[in-house]
């Protein structure tokens, strides 16, 4: 159904295998070390200590991305970034639920 | 090329105050926004209301459209006049938006450099910009891995500096064990660098396709499996679709709808595999024959069975 392509692009899971520092993740976002800090301080990033320095998953890098979307899109300021992405995440979980059920 | 009406496109007044125009802005840039809005077209209408307000609510750029515009309807073909926009400096500001695709109509009023400064923020010398994409997939793939081929809408910015939307096919080795939410990273797939530094990445969220036979949840994989009246009572064994393949599941006797019986592992693929749950409904003989019939009043007959006890009827 689906052959084996030698040629095809080899993906990695991106969530788990990362530990991005932050500067990997400013660089990624294409915004500064600073407005970063805010989002772990307002609870929209969350980091891993690694011997006194900060560490991101690759799922930060989703989070932040979202974060700063609706931040310029929206006009929204840190509070209220961090309610929004906090109630689409928990949005998402519940019509991933929903759409399982209704099959 | 159509004139565009920014006024009607952010429903407000045309000598609404910038207080009334912002005020129109993030109300619809709320039902909107692709990230939180499930309206129908609602990424194609946030770019126009996008592209309303970056004209309206800088005063340059609306005292310029207006200036150009008070002489068209909505629809009607436009052609910017010879030097119209003389008279009027621009902040350059750039566009707030990122990946957005203005209308032709915007970029011949203010020009592919009107927004130059808001998509491309900061590059990094040396290294390509990283890309993002989101696709659905099938759970197959994650259970097994295996190769699937995904088509990409990129928008580039071509030779004469428009920005243009190419389509590309990639085959992609899907990871075994990626989940719904999650990104596979593709290396060096995402923009090439300026210079002769590393290209970018490219990274795909996931979402599955509805499984025609499994619930997902996280790592969790959920089966409604029908079996038979006498089965659940009695205990059998039967053959159930696990995602690794056909297995002989052991009904216990005494189990009734919603028994849910749980294969440690079975579940997607991970370091800590999730749990496969089988739940058990019960299907019941069609009694459209004088057989069926004779053995549910032959049941009815031999037990005093009241299944609206626990309602106190």
């Amino acid at each position: 159904m689906f052959p084996a392509d030698d040629r095809a692009l080899p993906g990695i899971i991106f969530d788990e295998s990362a530990v991005l520092s932050i500067h990997d993740l400013s660089r990624m976002c294409a915004v500064d070390e600073r407005h970063l800090v805010e989002f772990v301080e307002e609870g929209v990033l969350s980091v891993v200590n690694v011997s006194s320095e900060w560490r991101f998953t690759g799922d930060a890098l989703r989070r932040a991305r979202l974060a700063l979307r609706l931040e310029r899109d929206l006009e929204l300021n840190l509070a209220g970034v961090a309610l929004a992405v906090e109630l689409i995440e928990e949005l998402a979980q519940l019509r991933r639920e929903l759409g399982a059920r209704r099959q | 090329m159509e004139f565009k009406d920014y006024y009607k496109v952010m429903g407000v007044a045309r000598d609404a105050t910038d207080a009334q125009i912002k005020q129109a802005y993030r109300k619809l840039a709320r039902k909107y926004h692709p990230d939180v809005s499930k309206e129908k077209d609602a990424e194609a209408r946030f770019k126009e209301v996008g592209e309303a307000y970056e004209v309206l609510k800088s005063p340059e750029k609306r005292a310029a459209y207006d200036q150009v515009g008070k002489d068209y309807r909505p629809g009607q073909d436009f052609r910017p006049p010879p030097n119209w926009d003389s008279g009027f400096e621009f902040s350059g500001a750039g566009a707030g938006a990122g990946d957005e695709s203005y209308s032709d109509f915007f970029d011949a009023l203010f020009g592919a450099q009107a927004r130059a400064g808001g998509g491309r923020r900061h590059a990094h010398p040396g290294r390509g910009e990283d890309h993002h994409a989101k696709v659905l997939l099938d759970l197959q793939a994650s259970l097994n891995g295996g190769t699937r081929s995904f088509t990409l809408r990129m928008p580039e910015i071509d030779a004469e500096g428009r920005l243009v939307s190419k389509e590309r096919t990639l085959n992609v080795q899907v990871p075994k064990g990626i989940l719904a939410g999650q990104q596979i990273r593709l290396a060096g797939q995402g923009a090439s660098a300026r210079g002769d530094g590393k290209p970018g990445n490219l990274y795909i969220e996931v979402e599955f396709q509805p499984d025609p036979l499994y619930r997902i949840d996280g790592r969790d994989l959920y089966l409604d499996l029908p079996v038979a009246p006498w089965e659940a009572a009695l205990g059998a064994n039967v053959k159930t679709p696990a995602p690794s393949g056909n297995v002989e599941l052991k009904i216990p006797s005494g189990s009734h709808a919603g028994t849910k019986l749980r294969l440690k592992g079975r579940g997607i693929p991970a370091a800590q595999p999730g749990d496969f749950y089988v739940v058990l409904q019960i299907a019941l003989p069609p009694a459209n024959d004088e057989k069926t019939k004779a053995a549910y009043a032959a049941l009815a007959a031999a037990l005093p069975f009241n299944p609206r006890a626990s309602l106190g009827v």
